[in-house]
């Protein structure tokens, strides 16, 4: 005898579990009065440059940490190493992004009240870190002028699920011939309205804009960045 | 590719899920929005390779994607436009609510009776 099959409603995040402990690093993070800013872009984009210059800066009035994602190797937590005493890196193996679960450990044994900035570097990929909440209480996504302009239109998701994007290497534009209002009118195609800051970490070109934006979310505080995104 | 990343989380709900039943999964339904950073093709093929030799390893997946809807804050129309277009199509507000296109949601089991 064959009879129907059942249907169980489950109606669950697949990624719950990573949600659940973003949102616990978040009410952490709030509670410590930490600003933690998480920076996401294809490999080659300047992340690390760009972050070592922000952190010499901002580490001349602020308390700063850093935890950094890479396959391999520690080489981009050493260079942090020469901006700030905080550095981690997390060694991620064959995972192509950070999760909740990894920040979590990464930040075993440091003491969050001691921190005006937290900086998360996360690996460089423009796909997979979409998807997973950090706790972060903004994400910043960086396209550098070597890139085409259309970088925004075929990863359109990292863009929409980011809060700022950086134009970065803003320097090498005319030589790279690449067309700023394209590259802008592209970023807001697929995220109307997104903050877009053109910065340059070899001659400083944009950089005090940027650091007085960062220094602004201090006041600003915690908003749950991510409540409602998800239906 | 997160996809096998995504697929073993599923598994992992699935299992949990499937343990309070009796009768063996059939089938595993999910949401996938437009904009959920997940690949419908990429996770296909995760879940051949995740559900391998597990207990729901006869389950066949059936993915419904969700396309993107959005909200003008400004002016308050409805509209689906494509991921490389979103803008109001009535007015110049910047700004548009998404309201869905995110999903990755575990939806349902088939379960044997």
């Amino acid at each position: 005898m064959t009879t129907q099959p059942r249907l169980v409603e489950v109606r669950s995040r697949i990624l719950k579990e990573n949600d659940v402990l973003a949102r616990q690093l978040r009410e952490r993070f709030q509670q410590a009065g930490v600003c933690v800013i998480s920076f996401v872009s294809s490999p080659g984009s300047g992340k690390t440059s760009f972050l070592e210059k922000l952190m010499l800066r901002l580490g001349e009035r602020h308390r700063i940490a850093a935890l950094v994602g890479d396959l391999a190797t520690d080489n981009d937590a050493a260079r942090l190493g020469r901006a700030c005493k905080q550095v981690r890196q997390i060694t991620t193996g064959t995972i192509c992004h950070l999760d909740a679960k990894m920040i979590a450990a990464a930040l075993e044994g440091w003491d969050l009240e001691e921190l005006d900035f937290l900086f998360i570097e996360n690996v460089g990929n423009l796909v997979c870190p979409s998807s997973y909440d950090l706790g972060e209480q903004m994400r910043v996504v960086l396209l550098s002028a070597a890139e085409g302009e259309d970088k925004p239109l075929k990863y359109p998701t990292i863009f929409n699920t980011s809060d700022v994007a950086l134009i970065t290497k803003i320097d090498m534009a005319a030589a790279a011939e690449f067309d700023r209002e394209a590259a802008r009118g592209n970023i807001l195609r697929v995220r109307p309205g997104m903050r877009i800051h053109e910065v340059s970490s070899k001659n400083g070109e944009g950089m005090a804009e940027v650091e007085a934006f960062f220094e602004g979310q201090l006041r600003v505080g915690f908003g749950d960045r991510w409540a409602g995104k998800f239906p | 590719m997160h996809e096998l990343s995504i697929a073993l989380s599923m598994l992992e709900q699935i299992e949990e899920e499937a343990a309070r039943h009796s009768g063996a999964v059939l089938a595993v339904q999910v949401k996938i929005g437009v904009l959920s950073g997940v690949d419908c093709d990429a996770l296909s093929f995760a879940w051949e390779i995740a559900r391998e030799g597990t207990d729901v390893a006869g389950a066949r997946l059936e993915i419904e994607r969700v396309p993107l809807l959005v909200r003008c804050p400004g002016c308050g129309v409805t509209h689906a436009p494509e991921m490389q277009a979103i803008f109001c199509p009535r007015c110049i507000t910047p700004e548009q609510d998404i309201l869905s296109g995110r999903e990755l949601e575990l939806t349902s089991l088939e379960i044997e009776s």
